[in-house]
């Protein structure tokens, strides 16, 4: 029986504990990332009770309904688990150096390492930064004033963020399990891993699924309902196209893990028997529903990332996007098939050859229009006039990166490769060649390219261009050796190895790893110098890099109304073509009352229910669960009776805002392109090259 | 307008009591009579797919005359669901046949 009570908590559940009883460099390094979690937390309250800023944290931000700053706190959120997994990752190659015959770290230890990292670079760094992008950028893009529902917005994002906060608890209260981020029964059942640790794994995911599938929602429907007037399908701008597939994608694969989560958990607290050895379980199962979503999951992280690139490549170079149609059916074909590969991942598991042959061929047929867009790209940039800024510097590196894991894919695509070279270091050098040329150096650019739109100054260019080029350095190095690793025959997820070969080859992975941990260090510094200096980037008139889409005929950073007359469009690109017939920056024909929707608590209310019902639930503190469940239920309930929920903005203040912005741009020095990245750069754009 | 809200309360208190009453006979069927196993997963299935219907009327107002829209988004789940489903049932079934 557990304390009615406390559960199964008791005072032995912190690394510190058993760091006392028994100090040894495992313990250290539990113990340095516990206190790392706590001194952080700390340092936070501190920081925010010094400078007065809890109000102004919970008005302007924490109960704001505004689509930007709802998206810009999910690219936060995902920063801080950003930090987390590059050091985990870190940790990692710091043990392999040493894991010859042993290691510093015990096999445990290391195991939950790469669970936590998996865990955190797909659900709480990939997934929350995309749907930051999507979330800031395509309301702005499509002329919307905000989501469909802007408050089931925030109550996704409160879902993350609790998903995320039981992550970050079980470094200081437990365990995290131990069974990969794919947490395959019967291992992660109960009879193999009775602890908290899978626990912390399935309500985290769980929760934050929940919150996905919501966000999937509110993007389609802001897509399909809010288009401003002239906006039809094929106006709209590439990043609003793939963002609308990933929102279907969303809508359609995060089921399938709430599905498995839940089985998994009916399994683990109510001794089911779906994924049990005995008593008709089929583990296998689990695995195919998983990758059902799992792998759409790939190409929901990927596709607003290749909606970045279709943006700065034409921006970057002033050139039209190339093959614009051809980039639209692409991403539709990329969306259906990655529903039809998902076997893929289980290739070894026992099916026959035929199963294996028809997803293997899917899987080959997913890389021609994911070709399409590469060679897209490139004809964007042919002849364009590119200015090698951060973005495409990014874009670059993603070419040359993403080119070659994506060919590894095709190559694992073949089930009788796959037989050979799967579990192995060449599949881990496969997916973050993927993954992070794919995903992160899409997101980063986009981040680069639109930060100015969300705070009004631009991100110093000499430091994030230094930034770009160690991300791209480390990754090299801390990946491309892995390739050679996996084919020599060395296994993924091993705590140590016995082939001393391998050991150069590892110390090589570590300097990536150290060039990475530089990186990282280098984009923080990039936004603390340029918050410091941001009068002197700020460029207030909101179209810093010559913009193509409606979002940079607005002021930056955006107001909250987003526009101060509904816009409506007669082309591709508004903005370019406007510029060139000389007719940006006009007054509107009519202003119109519009409402904004109020800020409320729902969001931060169900993220604290619903984390604390996670905790509970991890630790059987039934009560704790039962009473946080109630309160979910209370605040959607009581949520219904709020009456109040939008405010008025007269027309005439619309109108008086938008002619001080006008007579702003006409105060304002254009500049040339020449100069985009200096301090003359106000945010007024000279059109040089016509549309 | 009132008779609007009337027959919406209505519609949404005939859908959550219809799929409450197809969850618990689900449940009846597996651990009620005693019937063989294919029947009993033939009516699991029917049942399931009555929950759909039940759903798409009542709390998603799907009808005959929809709008375009609609169709579009339930031929495009048909797509998925077909996939999801078909390609289970091909590879669970393959590993069934070939573990026993």
């Amino acid at each position: 029986m557990t304390d009615p009570i406390f559960g199964r908590l008791d005072g032995s559940v912190t690394p510190f504990d058993d760091l006392f009883r028994n100090p040894s460099v495992n313990e250290a390094v539990a113990s340095g990332a516990a206190l790392a979690v706590i001194l952080g937390v700390v340092a936070v309250v501190w920081m925010l009770t010094r400078h007065r800023l809890w109000a102004p944290l919970w008005r302007d931000w924490l109960t704001s309904a505004d689509h930007k700053k709802i998206g810009i706190m999910y690219c936060v959120l995902a920063g801080v688990m950003l930090v987390r997994g590059v050091l985990e990752g870190v940790v990692m190659r710091t043990h392999q150096v040493t894991a010859l015959d042993g290691g510093m770290l015990s096999a445990d230890h290391f195991a939950q390492l790469f669970s936590t990292h998996g865990t955190i670079m797909i659900f709480f760094v990939a997934t929350p930064l995309i749907t930051g992008l999507i979330n800031f950028a395509v309301p702005l893009q499509i002329g919307a004033r905000d989501m469909a529902f802007p408050v089931l917005n925030q109550v996704s994002l409160g879902l993350t963020a609790a998903g995320a906060g039981l992550v970050m608890v079980s470094l200081v209260v437990g365990q995290f399990g131990t069974g990969g981020w794919t947490m395959y029964p019967p291992y992660t059942g109960a009879t193999f891993s009775p602890g908290p640790g899978v626990d912390y794994w399935l309500w985290a995911i769980g929760i934050s699924g929940i919150g996905s599938t919501l966000s999937g929602l509110n993007f389609a429907v802001t897509i399909y309902k809010m288009r401003c007037p002239g906006m039809t399908w094929l106006r709209m701008p590439m990043f609003t196209w793939t963002a609308l597939c990933t929102a279907i994608m969303m809508v359609y694969a995060f089921p399938p893990l709430t599905v498995a989560t839940a089985m998994l958990a009916l399994d683990r607290y109510l001794d089911f028997h779906f994924f049990t050895n005995d008593l008709g379980g089929n583990m296998m199962h689990y695995a195919n529903v998983f990758w059902m979503f799992g792998h759409p999951e790939v190409y929901i992280v990927v596709l607003p990332a290749y909606g970045v690139f279709s943006e700065i490549s034409a921006t970057f170079a002033a050139k039209r996007l190339y093959g614009y149609n051809s980039l639209v059916i692409a991403t539709m074909a990329i969306a259906v098939i990655s529903f039809c590969v998902w076997l893929h991942h289980f290739f070894t598991m026992g099916q026959g050859a035929p199963v294996n042959a028809a997803f293997g061929i899917a899987t080959m047929i997913i890389a021609v229009p994911t070709g399409v867009k590469v060679y897209d790209w490139l004809a964007t940039l042919y002849e364009g006039r590119i200015r090698m800024s951060v973005p495409i510097i990014y874009l670059a590196g993603f070419f040359i990166l993403f080119v070659f894991g994506g060919l590894t894919g095709v190559i694992l695509a073949n089930p009788t490769i796959d037989y050979q070279v799967h579990n192995s270091q060449f599949l881990v050098a496969h997916f973050h060649n993927v993954l992070i040329r794919g995903t992160l150096f899409g997101i980063f650019a986009g981040i680069h390219y639109w930060f100015p739109k969300a705070f009004g100054f631009r991100l110093d260019e000499t430091l994030a261009r230094r930034a770009a080029w160690l991300w791209f350095a480390g990754f090299c190095l801390a990946f491309l050796p892995l390739y050679w690793l996996g084919l020599m025959g060395m296994p993924r997820r091993s705590a140590s190895y016995d082939n001393p070969a391998f050991e150069p080859a590892m110390w090589l992975a570590f300097a990536g790893g150290l060039l990475v941990l530089a990186a990282l260090a280098t984009t923080v510094w990039t936004f603390v110098a340029s918050i410091r200096n941001r009068a002197a980037l700020a460029c207030p008139v909101g179209d810093p890099w010559d913009g193509r889409t409606l979002e940079w005929s607005v002021p930056c950073p955006a107001p909250a109304f987003n526009f101060f007359a509904t816009p409506s469009v007669r082309a591709l690109d508004p903005l370019t073509i406007e510029k060139a017939e000389g007719t940006p920056y006009e007054e509107a024909d009519g202003y119109e009352d519009i409402e904004m929707p109020r800020n409320t608590a729902l969001g931060m209310i169900l993220a604290v229910a619903t984390g604390v019902m996670g905790f509970a639930l991890v630790w059987w503190v039934w009560w704790l669960a039962a009473l946080a469940l109630v309160a979910v239920i209370g605040a959607v309930i009581a949520r219904a009776f709020v009456e109040d929920t939008h405010q008025r903005i007269p027309a005439d203040e619309l109108r008086q805002a938008h002619l001080a912005f006008l007579r702003r741009v006409r105060q304002t020095r254009a500049v040339d392109r020449d100069d985009e990245t200096g301090p003359a750069n106000k945010g007024l754009a000279r059109p040089e090259v016509p549309a | 307008m009132k008779d609007d809200r009337r027959s919406e309360t209505i519609r949404y208190v005939t859908g959550a009591l219809v799929s409450g009453v197809l969850t618990l006979l689900a449940f009846w069927v597996v651990m009620g009579p005693d019937l063989a196993r294919p029947v009993r997963l033939w009516v699991l299935a029917g049942l399931g797919l009555a929950q759909i219907v039940v759903q798409l009327r009542c709390f998603l107002h799907i009808g005959w005359h929809s709008r375009r829209e609609d169709l579009q988004l339930i031929l495009f789940s048909l797509v998925l669901l077909g996939l999801m489903i078909g390609g289970t049932i091909w590879i669970m079934g393959s590993l069934a046949v070939r573990m026993h």
